[in-house]
């Protein structure tokens, strides 16, 4: 019983994490048209600025302090993110609108040059990151079922990210351009959206999720130039069956894949597991083409 | 009139071109023309690439799969006969006692070769007639593609009993009695490729100006329209994603035989993204595109990647880039409208192709 507690408790904070790396690329495919492949790479840049934050506040601060330095490096990685996140789409996403196939070769290209960067600065080797003291340890909820605090910690911060952009796309002025834009980009511009400013806006702000998961990444396991390439098909996989346009099918892809993934890797093997997700996925969408949710629209090509 | 002039113009440079590689044993090293072969195979899944993307508009980054299947099919052969009454050397390590069920047909060179024809037809028939038949397309094809990617390699990295895990099948000696290390075997098999580049390059051209092609081309222009005239896309597009996945298989069989080594990184993520890199980087639509493209891009990996190693991928990164951006046609489009209108100065400066028009 405990077992299959922690299998789905693992199940969990899988699909958060991919949730949270979704979520960014949900509003860029979903807004923009745009699929974006270097969005791992930000989950990379997330990672790595808690890396550098670490050894800042080793280097620099009191040992005291330290504990404190994965809250600071949550900061820092949603402003980094953001703001390369701005500049690429500045530099080069705006010019990719409406064409995506495009857009995923240039991304593509994008992706492959940053992390050659990510190599040439931090190496090819992966760097580990130390998890402050308060995150070690784990809640035990029974004798044996013991839940460790890093993963609660993972699944509150994505719970507070995904009720914050809620609460930006469902209840602010901002979200509701966002949506407007997202649903009838023309007519949107008519009612005088500047949906270049919303565009820009949009592709940072996921870009900065991303940075956040890969901040939350660095506490499960070691940094490499290639973390976000073990992401990103997962991240698109999550896109897709959740269908386009709506967070709640964002929301339940990334939990149906997250928990399905755990449960079939424990029951079969880590490697066959993964084959028999995709394979599902492969054939869910065969019922329903468009994903879990999608807007109804009329429009035809 | 003019069509057929160009035509012959065509005809006329692939000639040059081809009869130029032909003559490459002359003034090229052994280790550079047993490269230049191996890129002649790519250049057969850059033609197989060409016919779906360009030509169909459907962008499948999946390839890497049906030129793996291939050249694992042909591999087991290898494998089998190289070491002949006994099991592979890896599968003893692996524990498996006997030789499984599916590695039996490949004792034989015609079975292997035939099945590494076949193999990434069915697969692609499968993924695709599901796919196509509940019009999934556009970006949403090219994702479920690379989930084909993850499957298949996660699949052969696991199973390492059966077929070689990471490391692949390699170590092979010979082929049909012809000793695979010998100088005069790699030349068989140089211009045994470029036969088929030959022949493949001659079939697509025909296929395209087609009707065939037309309703090809129609499909990628406007799939819904094609549809109200009262054709089924779907078996179109079943047909060229089958042919072009047959093309990568076929692609594969010439890399393992000159290679000698298939693994799963040559069919991971990565290099299937790069194969299309070449069509793009060459010209989509043209069918001598896809064969420049695959040649040059690889002649300048292989430069590149020699003198700095490091820079390679932030070079690759950024052709992708400057291909998307500025040379949306490819080398061989862009040269050709510069042909074309060179005697015209004040013409605008590209024509946009199908997908910039429709958004």
């Amino acid at each position: 019983m405990s077992l299959l507690l922690l299998q789905l408790f693992n199940g969990f904070s899988l699909s958060s994490i991919l949730l949270l790396i979704a979520i960014g690329l949900a509003i860029t495919f979903g807004l923009m048209n745009v699929m974006n492949m270097a969005h791992g790479e930000f989950i990379m840049i997330g990672a790595y600025m808690a890396y550098l934050v670490q050894q800042l506040f080793q280097k620099y601060m009191p040992a005291s302090a330290f504990g404190w330095y994965f809250v600071i490096s949550l900061g820092v990685a949603f402003v980094i993110a953001f703001a390369i996140g701005w500049l690429l789409e500045v530099a080069l996403i705006r010019f990719l609108y409406g064409r995506p196939l495009d857009s995923l070769l240039a991304t593509w290209g994008v992706s492959l040059a940053l992390q050659q960067v990510a190599r040439s600065i931090f190496g090819a080797p992966n760097v580990a990151v130390k998890a402050p003291q308060w995150l070690e340890g784990g809640w035990h909820v029974t004798a044996d079922l013991i839940l460790p605090y890093k993963r609660l910690f993972i699944i509150g911060l994505v719970a507070l990210c995904i009720f914050i952009i809620y609460m930006y796309l469902y209840h602010s002025a901002g979200g509701r351009r966002m949506r407007a834009v997202m649903q009838n980009r023309q007519m949107a511009a008519c009612l005088g959206i500047s949906t270049r400013r919303v565009d820009a806006q949009s592709f940072a702000f996921g870009s900065a999720m991303a940075g956040i998961a890969g901040c939350a990444l660095s506490l499960l396991g070691p940094i490499g130039p290639t973390i976000g390439t073990y992401y990103i098909v997962d991240a698109f996989m999550v896109v897709v069956l959740g269908g386009i346009g709506k967070l709640i099918g964002t929301v339940a892809g990334a939990l149906g894949i997250g928990v399905f993934n755990t449960a079939l890797e424990y029951t079969t093997s880590a490697t066959l597991g993964k084959v028999l997700v995709f394979t599902l996925i492969i054939a869910f969408l065969q019922w329903k083409p468009m994903g879990l949710v999608t807007i109804r629209s009329r429009s035809l090509d | 009139m003019l069509a057929a002039r160009q035509s012959k113009i065509k005809l006329v440079i692939y000639g040059i071109g081809l009869g130029l590689i032909a003559l490459a044993p002359l003034f090229l090293s052994d280790f550079r023309l047993s490269l230049l072969g191996k890129f002649l195979a790519y250049a057969i899944i850059a033609i197989g690439i060409d016919l779906i993307w360009g030509y169909t508009g459907i962008l499948s980054l999946g390839h890497g799969v049906y030129f793996g299947l291939g050249a694992y099919c042909m591999a087991m052969h290898l494998k089998l006969t190289s070491t002949p009454n006994q099991l592979p050397d890896f599968m003893s390590w692996s524990g498996v006692s006997s030789l499984p069920w599916f590695w039996v047909p490949f004792h034989s060179a015609l079975a292997a070769f035939l099945l590494a024809l076949v193999v990434p037809m069915v697969v692609a028939f499968i993924l695709g007639y599901f796919t196509f038949r509940n019009r999934i397309k556009g970006a949403f094809f090219s994702i479920l593609s690379q989930a084909l990617v993850i499957i298949t390699v996660t699949l052969f990295v696991g199973q390492q009993g059966y077929t070689g895990g990471t490391n692949g099948l390699t170590n092979f000696s010979s082929f049909l009695g012809l000793n695979l290390q010998s100088q005069s075997t790699k030349l068989l098999f140089f211009y045994l490729t470029l036969a088929v580049v030959t022949i493949v390059v001659i079939l697509s051209s025909l296929l395209v100006t087609s009707r065939l092609g037309n309703i090809l081309t129609a499909i990628r222009d406007g799939e819904n329209r094609v549809r109200f005239i009262g054709y089924n896309p779907v078996t179109y597009k079943v047909f060229i994603y089958c042919a072009s996945a047959g093309l990568a298989g076929l692609a594969g069989v010439l890399f393992v035989l000159q290679e000698g080594i298939i693994s799963p990184a040559q069919m991971g993520i990565v290099p299937s993204i790069e194969m299309v890199l070449w069509v793009a980087i060459g010209g989509r639509s043209t069918i001598g595109g896809a064969v420049l493209g695959a040649l040059v891009t690889n002649a300048a990996k292989t430069t590149f990647s020699e003198a700095y190693p490091a820079w390679w991928p932030i070079m690759l990164g950024a052709m992708f880039i400057v291909v998307v951006l500025f040379l949306p046609k490819g080398i061989v489009g862009t040269l050709s409208h510069y042909f074309k209108n060179w005697k015209k100065p004040d013409l605008p400066a590209s024509i946009p192709t199908t997908q910039e028009a429709r958004s």
